[in-house]
């Protein structure tokens, strides 16, 4: 054989394997993501944000190779918050094959539990459903994959503890929530934890929608004068709280706001972070542009020509988009890993999404582990607080009277 | 529906009321039978199917109230408040008594129309903006009420999972299956409505809306007639808040908010007031008009935008657009999309001879 003829063999049988079996591949190498999302309901103030990180962590991944050799197509759909849409989504991402979903909004996620279920789709849920859903045994396919309201009043507690010098005994904690099933779920915990703990606690309920509450501040500051205010409100109540505590001159220092109550946007809307200092919230993603992945987003944008979107700017909620990204990335790289790098199956990504373990994307992502049994993956949370016109890190990743929360879930667990 | 005959040639009141105007309505009743139980479920995929369910829940409440604010005048921003009472019942019955769906789901029913009627007593002494006043203060007391009493909403989330309905052990657990189940009802709610509003009821209705005065001189106990009105819509509200819980296997309280009352009031205005078939249209429109923007957007919309950018736009656009067409349809048509069906029909009535 001439090296003419070897050599054009080569190249004839190097064009068959591209043609035939690397056109199957490239055809095979998508995988879909369904993401809902709220940009124009009650919640688009999360949304708005939340969103565009979700889509640019995605479109990072994609832009170094995707994962395993994957590359991720997010469909997205704006269920406005409202149950019928959420649903026609669920349905449209199962038409289109996707392998996982994330759902946005706590009565879509209630109403799409059992469906996710029957048709072994997992959806991720962070700070919407019920606490009790951190219980993989029953609710297979629903992940909330973040501190639950009950994981986030173990810190809340755990955090006034030390703020007031280690002990809570005689001491008093005022609880403000907005009077709604959210609202009212970490109640449970807060009143074991008085006993335990020895504080009094006393509950104001704000009615929706919650821009109206100075009866409520007058009622803590004048009255019940309480050494830590604990409050979970959502939309723009949280703004109104902190200029009505701010008006009682009650110290914000002294005051712990649960996930939804402590973003930038709360914050500005309450009359800028210099109204707002020693403001405390609980986070269950990182806050701040301090991560490598989001130096990567930007130097991404840059490498485009394209301006850097000022949604990153609202750090608490994008980072909590990237946050979702990542996550359910590195479940489907789980599932790719276990099955040697062919397409996973929804029921197998919802096993990598059970083996995730020290992942933590240069601490954006708490230290949790999530398994077949506990879909919160441990209920880490940070605290960060305004200080100098800006939120900075109080508290590291840590979890509030886990014992407490996981007794309050065996419980559950055995009344069904 | 779709017939058309070349004059009026109608010599009695029976022929003129009856249910099929000409033998050839049957026709078509049987075609339009033979598409949604035949043809639809075996060649329409399941997403679709899915979409269906959606706008057969919605029929039935949007004819409830079509009952009430159309036929009887009776404004009601309520509705969705006797949906979730319905939908209470209905769970509360499922899981505590283990009772299947065709119990719990007329007592859903049958409860909503009690409270319904009370929610409907000060229609009896005001009217117009001042009842929708009224009934809004129903909306707020039953959604309070639900969420802090424990015994109805079964704990602190307010919320309450049913399984899934089964008749003769086969349980309705695909959107397939949950089709037959809610196109029956749907169906059932149509014909149901057809010949309320042919009967003395309804005509009662009727006159209670156009004139209440006129009404009680020709002899109709308006008082009888107004509550009757609030008993038989929120008997459909409560109907369609329970086929909800079983579609989406669980009752929520937040499913049912003030929101959901005025979606409802947006499908009746749009279809048209006081008829059926404007329920339906009006149903029909509301729930596919978001679906339909956002799938053109996605098909015509990635010619300009980038996929993240997309996102954002269809949002927007989808509002906005939806906004616009229900101000376009209305100011073309004030009565609504079923008079446009009319008008289409009487044109072609004489079509080609129309001078």
């Amino acid at each position: 054989m001439t090296k003419f003829v070897r050599s054009w063999l080569g190249i004839a049988a190097t064009t068959a394997t591209l043609a035939f079996g690397g056109g199957q591949a490239l055809a095979q190498k998508e995988l879909v993501f369904g993401l809902q999302c709220d940009r124009t309901g009650p919640t688009a103030t999360v949304g708005v944000n939340l969103c565009p990180g979700y889509h640019d962590y995605i479109a990072l991944v994609n832009s170094k190779g995707g994962v395993e050799g994957f590359k991720i197509k997010v469909l997205e759909v704006d269920n406005e918050y409202k149950v019928p849409p959420a649903m026609e989504a669920h349905e449209r991402f199962k038409k289109e094959g996707a392998v996982l979903e994330g759902l946005f909004g706590t009565a879509s996620t209630m109403a799409l539990t059992k469906k996710l279920e029957e048709d072994k789709i997992l959806g991720t849920s962070p700070g919407f459903g019920t606490a009790s859903a951190a219980d993989g045994k029953r609710f297979p396919y629903t992940f909330p994959i973040a501190a639950s309201y009950w994981s986030q009043a173990g810190a809340a507690v755990a955090f006034a503890k030390e703020r007031l010098g280690g002990n809570l005994k005689g001491k008093k904690i005022a609880y403000l929530f907005y009077d709604n099933p959210a609202g009212k779920e970490p109640l449970p915990i807060l009143e074991d934890l008085a006993k335990s703990e020895g504080f009094e606690m006393r509950t104001f309920a704000v009615p929706a929608p919650g821009v109206e509450m100075g009866a409520q501040i007058l009622d803590i500051t004048g009255r019940f004068k309480p050494d830590f205010i604990i409050t979970h409100l959502f939309g723009r109540s949280p703004s109104v709280s902190i200029k009505e505590l701010k008006g009682k001159g009650f110290p914000l220092s002294k005051v712990v706001a649960f996930v939804w109550g402590s973003a930038e946007a709360d914050i500005i809307a309450a009359g800028g972070m210099a109204v707002a200092e020693g403001y405390n919230g609980i986070q269950f993603a990182g806050v701040g542009k301090d991560f490598q992945v989001i130096k990567d987003i930007e130097a991404m944008y840059k490498a485009q020509g394209k301006p850097v979107p000022k949604e990153l700017d609202s750090t608490v909620y994008y980072n909590r988009g990237v946050f979702i990204a990542a996550m359910h990335t590195e479940a489907v790289r789980n599932a790719i890993k276990v099955k040697g790098g062919a397409a996973p199956t929804s029921e197998e990504v919802k096993k990598g999404m059970e083996a995730i373990k020290g992942f933590t994307l240069g601490g954006l992502v708490p230290p949790m582990e999530i398994t077949a049994a506990d879909h919160e993956g441990g209920g880490w949370v940070q605290i960060w607080t305004v200080k100098g016109g800006k939120l900075v890190r109080d508290k590291d990743w840590f979890q509030g009277y886990r014992e407490i929360i996981k007794k309050h879930l065996a419980a559950e667990a055995s009344k069904s | 529906m779709f017939h058309r005959e070349s004059g009026v040639f109608k010599t009695t009141y029976r022929a003129d009321m009856a249910l099929y105007p000409l033998p050839i309505a049957k026709w078509t009743v049987g075609v339009l039978a033979l598409i949604f139980i035949v043809i639809v479920p075996l060649t329409v995929h399941e997403y679709y199917l899915s979409i269906l369910n959606l706008i057969f829940i919605a029929i039935v409440g949007a004819l409830g109230l079509n009952i009430l604010v159309g036929y009887t005048g009776q404004i009601s921003i309520g509705h969705a408040a006797f949906m979730s009472v319905g939908a209470y019942t209905a769970a509360n019955l499922a899981v505590r008594l283990g009772l299947p769906f065709w119990i719990t789901l007329p007592a859903g029913g049958m409860m909503a129309a009690v409270i319904g009627v009370i929610v409907g007593m000060p229609s009896l002494r005001i009217k117009g903006l001042y009842l929708a006043i009224a009934t809004l203060a129903g909306q707020l007391i039953i959604e309070w009420t639900i969420n802090h009493v424990p015994a109805i909403s079964g704990g602190a989330q307010a919320s309450i999972q049913v399984e899934r309905p089964s008749l003769f052990g086969v349980s309705f657990n695909t959107q397939g299956h949950l089709y037959f189940f809610l196109l029956f009802f749907a169906v059932l709610a149509i014909v149901a409505t057809l010949n309320l509003v042919r009967s003395r009821i309804g005509r009662a209705f009727v006159a209670v809306r156009d004139q209440d005065i006129a009404a009680e001189i020709i002899g109709i106990d308006i008082y009888r007639y107004k509550l009757m009105a609030f008993a038989i819509s929120s008997f459909y509200a409560g109907v369609c808040g329970v086929l909800y819980t079983y579609y989406f296997g669980i009752a929520n309280y937040e499913q049912f908010q003030l929101i959901v009352s005025i979606d409802y009031l947006a499908m009746i205005i749009i279809g048209g007031l006081g008829s059926v078939l404007g329920s339906i249209l009006g149903a029909v429109f509301v729930t596919l008009l978001p679906i339909v923007i956002r799938i053109l957007m996605e098909n015509i919309g990635s010619l300009f935008f980038t996929g993240a950018e997309m996102a954002n736009v269809i949002s927007g656009l989808r509002l906005g657009v939806f906004g616009g067409l229900i101000i376009f349809f209305l100011i073309v048509e004030p009565e609504g999309l079923n008079r446009l069906w009319r008008n289409i029909r009487s044109y072609f009535r004489v079509w080609p001879f129309s001078y």
